[in-house]
């Protein structure tokens, strides 16, 4: 379902049965009262602001291929209300002892869209099919870490890894793909080009029906589905590139369901009586960060008193008012809030502009001519720039306040706004920088070794800062090792800890996310997840349907 | 006449040469890959995919031979796949936005005629009259009127508050399940909106050409013969003088043929339409290069024939052009 949507800017995430450890503050409107019987039928209109790129998102990075994909196909494991993993399309995994093999029992009650039986055979071709050189698959990655794959019998995969691997279940919550109509393509290196592109089958609880480039998918409910056949009969997932113009159908009630209001339609534009009456608006955290990264090699922010000096030299809260309307929650650390390994038990540094340029007087930066900017011992002013990317008009305006808040303490930044090509290609990529505003996905796991770890420095690697902690490293490496979520879960708690003390980037916030849901739709559970995880289960009741000739 | 259409075709086909070299170089030096973007800043695509990827697209080779090797191609009418996931043909995904917006540059355009040749012509003949000054006014506005202003605005008294029309899209959620005359009364409705908005800023250009040409044209000596011979007003005008006011309008008009193919982005993303404009700047931002140049060369395709169309129609018009040009063009 749509639980899996935005994989494409996650590091996704693993965590295989404990319950969830922190609470996440849910906000979502009381919907009205009125006991209804569940009941079939309806067409469910969601408006998307992207475009769909493929209808086989193994191929794809974007997050409309992936919600789509969510509704054709499944995974051996999906997230629950809790962002913990639980079974699918398997019935149910164990690990051997050394956390090296990993069985899953199938379930024997799936059906491939066009009525052949789903079997161990496309677990194996699956793997097969994205690992395969020719195969221009994203995320592959995970796949990579496989020894072997293999049936033992038609409904049992035992999946072994070379080394024990964090994410080994977490991964498996890839899109299973159909064996008997793929395999001559993928031999070949012609995925993209195959009629599966055009015409998908999965084991879905949706069936594709059609596909308008640029205007609209139509999928149909699978009166198969193994979970029971879903109740919304259809669903038509429009195109609508433009935000204002999708607030207008909302306003219309020309579509139901949206991802995303604006911080301003959600405070001000949607508090009228007919469109509460008319709308559930939702508000929880949302699964990326948003940070001001340091270049870790330039002398100064090398200096951990100043970059701590930033730390309390800026006010997040203020940012948050000013760029998200106060819709996005104070983070510390990388780890997304709500997940198993998240902790709030760490340093925090509270908004204090003495303690910054106390700070600042201790690295050797004080102000030696009194021209209000501080210097070090040989006379020279601490200037430096933060870079952003083009058209993102949040995190260039956090820019424009940790200019300002820095300029307090005697800090000169200057502000460079650059495409994103050339943003990544010229600064990020070659480490040209000496700061960066940006955001980072985070998942439901942990493991952020790519991006934490010290060998992850190369150019195309995701160690942007070139953060080197030995401790750091060797808990990511003891953190990825196991399959054990008790064991783990210290690890990465310290990690945090280390983190939010060492400030290798100025954590900032994490943006809520926003969906509105007509209120017409019943069943829906908001949970640390979000609320589109148990899609299958949502329904309108007979006398609200609206949509009755499909 | 001949030998004139040969030269002029044996030019074609060098121009389209170095219309798509310059082009595909310059379309390379715009910072950043098709891949670039398919990363974003995901920290789970791992750089060997990334190798396997431009091997594949063979953007690994130098630029010319890149260029050679789409040309040799694009000589066999094989313009390539999208680089895009959908792995489309880059003829299949213009055909597919190609016709929505032809139909909508066209009722645009002709609207635009039906209104804009009325307006001129009343406004030269009479001009200083109110009705010139009312309409000068109503037109300028229209041209600095911002379309997404004046479609939001739309959008949001006829679509969200009266509900008379549909806001967004080609099609309502139940179009499937409609008559067919309904089918159409549907698709009628969600045009008329941008229809009126991509009308309403194109009047203005138009009207004025052709109030221009008129006022000239109605200065000239044949005009007052035509007069003294003592024919009706009407005459004059309708007959006389709009066939030769409307010529240097016709010359416009065949030279923005092109532009029928090439979609408004602004009106077709509010709109939400899947036409050609989105297309074009989807491929761009994505650096999809061949559909970016399979776009160029449709486009300079027709341009180019459509200036030889014009020049033929001038050959038959003007016997000094036919003839060699030795006294110059036009």
């Amino acid at each position: 379902m749509l639980r899996r949507a935005g994989r494409a800017l996650l590091l996704l995430a693993a965590g295989a049965l404990a319950a969830c450890s922190a609470e996440v503050e849910m906000k979502a409107e009381a919907p009205d009262a009125t006991p209804y019987a569940r009941a079939y039928g309806d067409t469910f209109v969601e408006a998307s602001i992207g475009d769909i790129g493929t209808l086989i998102p193994t191929l794809a990075s974007d997050a409309p291929s992936h919600e789509i994909g969510g509704w054709v196909y499944d995974g051996l494991v999906r997230l629950d209300k809790n962002l913990n993993n639980v079974p699918a399309m398997a019935e149910s995994w164990t690990f051997s002892q050394d956390c090296l093999t990993l069985d899953f029992k199938l379930r024997r009650d799936v059906k491939w869209h066009d009525g052949r039986p789903f079997t161990a055979e496309d677990v194996v071709f699956t793997w097969k099919a994205i690992v395969h050189p020719k195969t221009p698959a994203p995320f592959k990655e995970k796949f990579l870490q496989i020894k072997s794959v293999e049936a033992l019998d038609s409904y049992t995969v035992r999946v072994t890894y070379p080394e024990p691997y964090a994410r080994s279940v977490e991964s498996w919550q890839e899109y299973i793909l159909p064996k008997h109509r793929l395999e001559p393509y993928v031999a070949e290196g012609k995925l993209r080009e195959s009629p599966q592109n055009k015409q998908p089958i999965g084991t879905g609880a949706y069936r594709f029906q059609e596909w308008r480039s640029g205007e609209k998918v139509v999928l149909l409910a699978n009166p198969d589905y193994y979970l029971g056949k879903p109740y919304l009969s259809r669903i038509v997932y429009r195109v609508i590139p433009s935000q204002a113009t999708i607030f207008l159908e909302l306003k219309a009630r020309g579509v139901d369901y949206s991802q995303g209001l604006t911080a301003i339609q959600y405070t001000r534009q949607t508090e009228y009586p007919a469109f509460r009456k008319a709308y559930r608006k939702f508000r929880y955290p949302g699964s990326g960060y948003t940070f001001l990264a340091f270049n870790l090699k330039d002398p100064r922010f090398a200096d951990r008193r100043v970059r701590q000096a930033f730390a309390h030299a800026i006010n997040k809260r203020e940012l948050i008012e000013g760029v998200a309307m106060g819709l996005a929650r104070e983070v510390d650390g990388p780890v997304r809030p709500g997940s198993w390994a998240y902790t709030d038990r760490v340093k925090h540094f509270d908004f204090d502009p003495k303690k910054a340029k106390d700070l600042l007087a201790e690295a050797g930066w004080s102000d030696r001519d009194g021209d209000g900017l501080v210097e070090d011992k040989d006379g020279k002013p601490f200037t430096f720039t933060i870079r952003t990317n083009q058209g993102n008009d949040e995190r260039k305006k956090i820019a424009e306040i940790i200019q300002q808040r820095l300029a307090d303490v005697g800090v000169k930044a200057e502000i460079q706004i650059i495409d994103w090509a050339s943003f990544i290609k010229e600064f990020v990529k070659p480490r040209k920088f000496e700061a960066l505003v940006l955001g980072l996905g985070s998942g439901t796991d942990p493991d952020q070794y790519v991006v934490w770890h010290s060998s992850q420095v190369g150019p195309d690697q995701m160690n942007r800062t070139g953060y080197a902690n030995p401790e750091v490293d060797a808990l990511l490496e003891r953190g990825r090792a196991s399959c054990h979520q008790q064991e783990r879960i210290q690890y990465y708690h310290r990690i945090q800890e280390i983190l939010a003390e060492d400030v290798p980037m100025l954590f900032l916030y994490v943006r809520d996310a926003l969906p509105v849901v007509s209120s017409r739709v019943r069943g829906l559970d908001p949970g640390p997840a979000g609320i589109t995880y148990n899609f299958h289960e949502w329904f309108v009741p007979t006398p609200l349907q609206v949509y009755t000739s499909g | 006449m001949g030998p004139f259409l040969v030269r002029r075709l044996l030019v074609v086909v060098p121009l389209l040469i170095g219309i798509t070299f310059v082009s595909f170089i310059v379309i390379s030096l715009a910072p950043g890959g098709p891949l670039d973007f398919l990363e974003g800043e995901s920290p789970d695509l791992s750089p060997e995919v990334k190798k396997q990827l431009t091997e594949l697209y063979g953007l690994d080779k130098p630029l010319v031979v890149q260029y050679w090797s789409w040309l040799t191609r694009l000589a066999r009418l094989d313009f390539g796949r999208s680089f895009l996931p959908d792995g489309k043909p880059v003829l299949t995904k213009i055909g597919e936005r190609l016709p929505v917006t032809l139909l909508l540059n066209i009722v645009e355009m002709l609207i635009i005629l039906a209104v804009a040749v009325p307006i001129g012509v009343l406004s030269a003949v009479r001009q200083g009259s109110s009705f010139d000054k009312v309409t000068t006014m109503f037109v300028f506005i229209g041209f600095a009127t911002p379309d997404f202003w004046l479609a939001l605005l739309l959008m949001s008294f006829f679509g969200a508050q009266l509900g008379w029309l549909p806001i967004s899209g080609l099609r309502s959620m139940n179009w499937e399940y409609l008559s067919f005359w309904g089918q159409q009364l549907d698709f009628i409705s969600h045009l008329a909106l941008p229809i009126v908005v991509a009308t309403f800023g194109g009047l203005a250009g138009f009207s004025r050409y052709m109030r221009q040409s008129m006022l000239e044209v109605v200065r000239q000596d044949y005009v007052q013969t035509a007069r003294a011979k003592g024919l009706s007003e009407q005459v004059v005008i309708g007959k006389h003088a709009l066939r030769n006011a409307l010529l240097p309008v016709v010359t416009i008009l065949g030279l923005s043929l092109p532009g029928l193919i090439g979609g408004s982005v602004i009106i077709e993303s509010i709109f939400a339409i899947p036409g050609m404009g989105q297309l074009m700047v989807q491929s761009i931002y994505a650096r999809d290069y061949p559909v970016v140049m399979g776009n160029l060369v449709v486009v300079a395709v027709l341009t180019l024939f459509a200036n030889l169309f014009a020049d033929i129609a001038y050959g038959f018009v003007d016997p000094r052009i036919r003839l060699g040009g030795r006294r110059g063009r036009r």
